[in-house]
């Protein structure tokens, strides 16, 4: 039988006071986000705080801007020809978008892992040293320890410690994707995108990289796109849902797999669409 | 678009209904054998109630399935949860049915007692109650769930006044006791079966809503 308690908890899993979304505490604020590609609107008016050290899951259908928006975050999506922006992005409160904006910098705070793992053509090691060395540092010993440091929160360095001079190659799928996990985090960035970082892993490397997302919120703030529901509602404390290039619902990822309140999205997590 | 889950969901809410309607001829055999005093048709009613209990398994079974293999989601989840509250509920309203019959059995060894007047208007209305459940189930009706809980609250009236009914034949006669004990235990089961179609409307107004409106006031679910 369930206590009083357990009802509490349950009534509270079931709608999150509006009190709790106002204490949450924004890392990322979007604020009537629109982006295109040439003349093509592939963003409309994207307003979301991204809290803290959470997780935070991007769910919808292919093409729904999801991905677009997610690349906006550490303006990953400056190198397409005529893309453009509007509206604005900011992180603690700095607007990223702004022309004193240093984007190297900004992409350092932003780490980002994408879906095909891909590893430099280098050592385990010299992954992970390659964007140290490129900031300037040279003390070998600094260098071992930002490695080892890295490759430990990336739940990888017992299994490559006796290997650091072995080509990236050499690992699995899963391996190679926890390299890139700790490529990004050698430069201690504060935010982590990961785009379908599981999407080309067995279950068993998917289930290492879940785990991992939840030991780095501790540390990070982190969105993740994913096309796997069960995924976005195994690891996310908040989840987005885009559609056709808008923002249709975004709440607790509890309220969004057991009681949306839009249709569109009820649609969605019970694969009713088409 | 159509889902194969569709077809799942359609399949389980049928068995459902099968159950349902089983167990709604229970109470009907259960009040008949009561009024005309009728011992095997109780003694019918106890036999079948071992088939609903199969179907109780079969369609834990089928859930426990869905589960694994489709992880429901939302409108769905509430559904699966929904179903898994309901059966047990209608399981016990047939155990409840049973327990009727039990006590007609005893009752009909010995001459009837008075006319009943409590009693009768109250399995009714029990009756009604686990029908229109099933029907705001079917049907998918909060607001006809949330009529039915409301109802509750007459039938536990009635019970009480079968109670006092009850009570004066036995302070009347010490011989009334044991067959005005009986009818107690009666009026008990019906009263039962109400809360259990109570239940059954209140999953049914969480599948409808996402609200789980379980151990909150009357007053507080408009």
């Amino acid at each position: 039988m369930l206590t009083a308690i357990d009802m509490e908890r349950f009534n509270a899993a079931l709608a999150p006071s509006a009190a709790a979304l106002e204490s949450m505490n924004a890392k990322i604020s979007v604020r009537d986000f629109d982006f295109f590609y040439g003349s093509a609107k592939v963003l409309h008016g994207i307003t979301l705080d991204i809290p803290d050290r959470q997780v935070t899951a991007l769910i919808g259908p292919s093409g729904c801007g999801k991905s677009t928006f997610i690349r906006s975050i550490n303006r990953m999506n400056d190198i397409i020809p005529n893309a453009r922006a509007k509206g604005t992005i900011s992180i603690d409160g700095r607007a990223i978008y702004s022309s004193d904006t240093d984007v190297v910098s900004l992409r350092r705070r932003v780490g980002m892992v994408f879906q095909r793992s891909n590893p430099f053509p280098k050592s385990i090691y010299d992954n992970i040293a390659y964007g140290l060395r490129i900031g300037g540092m040279r003390n070998r010993r600094e260098l071992n320890n930002v490695v080892e440091r890295s490759l430990i929160r990336a739940a990888l360095w017992d299994e490559v410690k006796d290997r650091l001079n072995e080509s990236a190659f050499a690992l699995s799928g899963g391996q190679q994707q926890r390299l890139c996990i700790a490529r990004a985090l050698a430069v201690d960035p504060e935010v982590l995108l990961m785009d379908e970082p599981a999407s080309a892993l067995d279950p068993i490397a998917t289930t290492k990289i879940e785990e991992l997302i939840w030991d780095l919120k501790v540390n990070y703030t982190i969105v993740i796109v994913t096309h796997n529901m069960q995924q976005a509602a195994r690891v996310s404390d908040r989840t987005a849902f885009f559609m056709l290039g808008r923002l249709v619902e975004y709440a607790d990822t509890k309220t969004i797999f057991m009681n949306p309140k839009e249709k569109m999205t009820e649609d969605y997590v019970t694969g009713r669409f088409g | 678009m159509q889902r194969h889950f569709d077809r799942d969901i359609e399949d389980l809410k049928d068995l459902l209904l099968r159950m349902g309607a089983m167990v709604e001829d229970a109470i009907t055999q259960s009040i008949r054998a009561l009024l005309e005093r009728d011992t095997p048709l109780a003694e019918e009613v106890i036999g079948n109630d071992s088939r609903i209990d199969q179907m109780e398994l079969e369609i834990d079974r089928l859930t426990l399935e869905l589960i694994a293999k489709m992880q429901p989601a939302a409108v769905d989840l509430r559904f699966v949860a929904a179903i898994m509250k309901i059966t047990p509920e209608l399981e016990r309203i047939a155990d409840l049915a049973q327990d009727v019959c039990e006590r007609v059995i005893e009752l009909n060894r010995e001459p009837p007692l008075k006319p009943m007047v409590a009693i009768p208007h109250l399995a009714q209305d029990a009756q009604t109650m686990v029908r229109q459940a099933l029907d705001a189930f079917v049907r998918g009706d909060a607001t006809l769930a949330r009529q039915v809980i409301k109802q509750d609250d007459v039938v536990d009236q009635q019970t009480e006044q079968s109670f006092r009914e009850l009570l004066t034949y036995m302070l009347e006669d010490p011989r009334n006791i044991s067959r005005a004990i009986r009818l107690t235990f009666i009026g008990k089961y019906f009263e039962r079966m109400a809360d259990g179609a109570t239940n059954i409307c209140e999953m049914v107004v969480y599948l409808v809503e996402g609200k789980m409106i379980k151990h909150t006031p009357v007053t507080q679910n408009p």
